[in-house]
């Protein structure tokens, strides 16, 4: 169990960068705490497994220091930073029966029978694998052998974190619910620091405690699930959580309006001395509504149909926008109204947040 | 594979079926699919899907069955002398081969003129925004370029039947969300049949056009993917449309009574009045699922909060109700602690309601707009 303090962390592969760019991770100041789950969430290449492989010891970070509690710990090889990794594909021994994959970790630090034993039982009883505990690790679903790959990866309660890189992507929609939720549920039970990569935000948000989105090396926001959906500080996190992405609407600002092709509508703060150039309002589909009565007017180019709900790709002049249809909406026809929820609009300059005054 | 303009009518299955050793892995599938439409296979893994899209392609040949082409019986027409493109989950690139060769190589196979080929391969790298990396090599290229260059060799080929296999599942989430927007409208205007492989209800959703549900091997649905979600004729169907997945209940019809799983009675009201005598299963997706006890008239559970996921502007609250977990899927951020007693409720009139083998045997699909 510890804490991880990332201390000025940064890593050029090749090392002496000479610009921003060189960077495959920019330096980043972070402490993540005991007991918590942090997900780090962005594209490919964004940096997030540059940022687990400096964790787990795989990249030694050109810039900066890592620390488990007060050990400095940077330049440590991986088997001495005492961490447990599920990987996106099982890793584990076909020949074994499922009980002695889970046992394997800890026998392998010549625990007592005892304590293995109770041990590989909670986990399985966790993972519901108990029933499997006998049966050799071959010829299971591929679902199956990732589970106990999650199974080695939490069976030891000494570990600083567990380490999942990308853990889920392998498995089928309806068992990554159930897979999901276990680990969550065991995560709340075992008090581990864990940290999890990936792509999908609907993982990283429904995992984690905070995520960390990473965008180009850089660590753009770190936030609960709920800031980043409401609050993004960036226009990339906008654009990266939810599905679909925030709006960005180029507008000119003044005081607490906006303007956009000569329509204007109210935002909820006011904001002054903004530039002329660089102006976004940001706005997500779930605050667009079109509207039967008044709102700026649109042309709708296509509504698809999610079942629950519907999405209306509309343009604004020459302006995308995705607004959300309430259930009881009748027909969308060509043109349309949308309605911008002024609490929930945002003002972006060169895609950072600004911090509106109360209006 | 020769390379021919798009057939002209109906791409047609009628009774196929496959068995692997004995074992029936696909069976008895009809469809006619139209030129031009856009049709999505969903089921989950070993469902079928590529199974009956090797069969499509003439891969592999059906151990029963006929597949037409326009009406013309081509099941023993080998791949090669079909109009048939087709793209894999894993992006198969020719790795010696620069990106503008690897989309040409079909057409060079085909012996096409050099300035048709160039005219195609360049359209083609227009519309997948593949024109400043034509001379790069694959390796050079992301996971989302690699593919989009698959793509493109599909799409230059001109095929009347494209089949793309889960095409997007390895890319990230993003631009699967990007390029899921796209492709259907790339290849609408080439007027192929399309036929588009997922394990995912949103992406089905998202793609619009037929939906295909399989299961183990067998079709258990065909229809516009919106009216398959929210009628769906069989149990089947609606596991395989609801993500997350779908709550579900037995309970049994006796006189005026049902007597639900887990021991608890209700009166036979309403969608139930309707039903004989007998056993069933309802099912409920999680946004039928409200927490809290329910008003008059909807059937309320008592439960204890097993984990609760918060996706931005949504919670799913995953709830122990005796029987089995259930998803509630409820607005805004809820922080559920585990173990919290909370009652939950479905009002029947949005609940599928299942006969013993699995057919939909309430009346009237669940009151949802069209």
């Amino acid at each position: 169990m510890a804490r991880i303090t990332l201390d000025g962390i940064a890593h050029a592969y090749g090392g002496a960068p000479r610009s921003e760019a060189d960077y495959a991770l920019k330096p980043l100041r972070h402490v993540w705490e005991q007991g918590k789950a942090y997900a780090l969430l962005g594209p490919s290449g964004c940096g997030k497994t540059t940022l687990l492989n400096v964790i787990s010891g795989l990249v030694i970070p050109s810039e900066g220091r890592l620390l488990f509690d007060d050990v400095d710990v940077t330049r440590l090889p991986t088997e001495r930073r005492n961490i447990a990794q599920v990987f996106q594909f099982p890793v584990i021994y076909d020949t074994m029966t499922v009980a002695e994959n889970l046992a394997f970790p800890l026998k392998n630090r010549g625990m007592a029978r005892e304590v293995i034993d109770r041990r590989v039982a909670e986990v399985a009883a966790m993972l519901d694998l108990t029933r499997d505990l006998g049966r050799r690790a071959r010829g299971l679903t591929a679902d199956a052998k990732q589970k106990i790959s999650l199974g080695r990866g939490l069976v030891r309660a000494d570990v600083s974190a567990v380490l999942f890189d990308e853990p889920l992507t392998v498995i089928d929609p309806a068992l990554k619910w159930e897979l999901r939720a276990k680990l969550k549920a065991v995560h709340r039970a075992l008090d581990l620091l864990m940290i999890y990569v990936t792509h999908d935000q609907t993982e990283a948000l429904t995992f984690a405690d905070k995520v960390v989105v990473l965008n180009d090396g850089k660590a753009v926001q770190i936030g609960t699930p709920a800031e980043l959906f409401e609050r993004p500080e960036h226009t990339f996190v906008g654009y990266f959580i939810g599905s679909p992405g925030m709006n960005f609407i180029p507008a000119r600002v003044s005081g607490a309006k906006a303007s956009v092709e000569g329509y204007e509508f109210p935002l909820g703060a006011a904001y002054a001395g903004l530039p002329e150039g660089g102006v976004k309002v940001g706005v997500r589909p779930e605050f667009v509504a079109l509207t039967s009565g008044g709102g700026l007017p649109v042309q709708v180019r296509r509504v698809a149909d999610l079942g629950r709900k519907r999405l209306a790709y509309v343009t604004l002049g020459p302006h995308p926008i995705v607004a959300t249809v309430p259930a009881d909406f009748p027909g969308v026809g060509d043109a349309a109204r949308i309605a911008i929820d002024p609490a929930n609009a945002h003002v972006y300059v060169d895609d950072l947040r600004r911090q509106g005054a109360p209006a | 594979m020769s390379v021919r303009q798009a057939m002209p009518g109906i791409f047609a299955l009628e009774g196929v079926g496959l068995s692997v050793g004995g074992a029936p892995v696909i069976a008895d599938v009809t469809l006619a699919l139209a030129p031009g439409s856009l049709n999505v296979l969903l089921g989950p893994t070993l469902s079928g899907k590529t199974t009956l899209m090797r069969l499509m392609a003439g891969l592999d040949k059906p151990s029963s069955g006929r597949i037409l082409t326009g009406g013309q019986d081509v099941t023993g027409v080998p791949v090669r002398k079909r109009s048939v493109a087709m793209v894999y989950q894993q992006f198969v690139n020719y790795p010696s081969l620069s990106v503008y060769e690897n989309i040409a190589s079909p057409l060079r196979v085909a012996g096409l003129a050099g300035g048709e080929i160039d005219a195609r391969v360049q359209e083609a790298a227009r519309v997948l925004r593949l024109e400043p990396l034509l001379k790069r090599m694959p390796s050079q290229l992301s996971g989302g370029q690699q593919q989009r260059t698959a793509i493109a060799r599909a799409l230059v080929k001109r095929a009347g039947l494209v089949l793309l296999d889960e095409p997007l599942a390895n890319l990230d989430y993003k631009l699967r969300e990007e390029l899921r927007e796209e492709l259907p409208r790339i290849f609408a205007r080439t007027g192929a049949i399309l036929v588009y492989a997922t394990t995912e209800p949103t992406e089905a959703l998202l793609l619009g056009g037929t939906a295909i549900t399989l299961k183990e091997g067998r079709v258990t649905q065909v229809g516009p993917a919106a009216q398959v979600y929210r009628a769906p004729e069989t149990i089947e169907a609606a596991r395989v449309f609801s993500d997350p997945p779908l709550n579900e209940l037995a309970f049994a019809k006796r006189g005026g009574a049902l007597s639900l799983e887990g021991g608890r009675a209700a009166p036979a009201n309403g969608v139930f009045a309707a039903l004989p005598d007998g056993d069933y299963r309802m099912g409920f997706r999680a946004d039928a699922l409200a927490l809290g006890a329910g008003a008059e008239g909807r059937l309320t559970f008592p439960g204890e909060v097993a984990v609760t996921e918060i996706s931005g502007s949504e919670s799913f609250v995953h709830v122990d109700v005796g029987q089995g977990v259930w998803v509630s899927l409820a607005s805004g951020v809820r922080d559920l602690a585990r173990g919290e007693k909370i009652a939950v409720s479905v009002d029947p009139a949005h609940a599928f309601v299942f006969d013993a083998a699995g057919r939909l045997a309430s009346a009237r699909p669940p009151a949802k707009p069209a």
